[in-house]
């Protein structure tokens, strides 16, 4: 068990990081412009838009916890 | 992307884990034991290489609108925090990477550690701390040749700048003996975070479904806007002159995804 809890946690640490709402952000941008591709509507500047917001929040993050 | 885009993000993003990597093989044979040490690193390679080969064609089975999906919802996280990292440190709020002082460390911790040999393996510890060091810095070089190289069908490609940037790094780090403290390694690593950030964008967006204007062409717009992006927040969040905040007192010790340490 302590193994696989380690385990687990090294493939968090390596993919997740030390900012859990990065990859939230980057997953909800990603299922946004799934669902808006689907309609008519032009949707290539969703992630890019949620890049501007995601960068700039987790670097205000970091700064505050520093 | 072009063949030479694919190789030069490939070979920067190596080269800089190549270096932390190396420091810790120096420490590791100078402190210790050379050949337990490079045994190690052979050992490190060894599971690398398996890793690539087993992972590599499983990747280009994958329909590509869904890998690119994947990778890039990848390559935006891990992108991201790069450049959260390198801003971080241009701006003079976290320690800049420090080889000369993580050498030190290593050299210290490994002569204080007891010797054990096991089989062929006389240094145990020499052993671990550079197989460890190998596996880990490399883990992060095998993913990023995998998915580029997977998502422009030419993994052998990226597999050669890879190699290249390992073979420069240490040959250098052979020649001078010494931890490779003088190569300019937050700006290397604020040009791969850009490059994962934009490669991220692109591909994720285009494996969700939406497609974007002038196709291929939006890289030339989207690397050079991410890395003005990167350049302005480094200035927003440098401290002013006034304030108590010190780049050497700010280092965190939090390490994550793919991020570099």
């Amino acid at each position: 068990m302590k193994h696989f809890k380690s385990f687990l946690a090294f493939w968090y640490d390596f993919i997740i990081g030390d900012d859990w709402t990065v990859a939230f952000g980057v997953a909800v941008a990603l299922a946004v412009t799934y669902a808006v591709a689907r309609t008519n509507v032009s949707a290539w500047w969703i992630v890019p838009s949620a890049v501007a917001v995601l960068f700039p929040w987790s670097l205000w993050r970091a700064v505050r916890k520093s | 992307m072009n063949a030479g885009a694919l190789f030069l993000a490939v070979f920067l993003a190596c080269a800089v884990e190549a270096v932390e990597a190396t420091t810790i093989v120096l420490a590791a044979g100078t402190a210790r034991d050379w050949r337990s040490a490079l045994i190690g690193v052979g050992a490190g390679l060894t599971v690398l290489a398996v890793v690539v080969a087993v992972l590599g064609p499983a990747l280009t089975a994958i329909p590509l609108r869904d890998l690119r999906l994947f990778v890039g919802a990848l390559l935006l996280v891990f992108g991201l925090q790069w450049l959260r990292k390198a801003v971080l440190r241009a701006s003079g709020r976290k320690a800049l990477h420090d080889e000369d002082r993580i050498f030190r460390e290593q050299l210290a911790a490994a002569r204080a550690a007891d010797s054990k040999g096991v089989g062929v393996v006389a240094d145990w510890y020499a052993f671990t701390l550079s197989f460890k060091g190998v596996v880990l810095e490399g883990l992060e070089v095998a993913f990023i040749v995998l998915t580029f190289g997977s998502n422009q069908h030419d993994v052998s490609l990226a597999a050669v700048a890879a190699v290249a940037a390992v073979v420069v790094v240490v040959a250098v780090g052979v020649v001078v003996r010494a931890p490779l403290a003088r190569v300019p390694e937050n700006t290397m690593k604020f040009v791969v975070g850009v490059m994962l950030i934009s490669f991220g964008t692109f591909w994720g967006t285009e494996g969700a479904g939406a497609h974007w204007p002038g196709s291929d062409a939006a890289l030339l717009v989207l690397v050079p806007a991410v890395a003005a992006f990167g350049l302005a927040l480094a200035a927003v969040v440098k401290p002013r002159a006034n304030t108590k905040t010190a780049s050497g007192n700010r280092a965190s010790t939090s390490r994550g995804a793919g991020t570099p340490v």
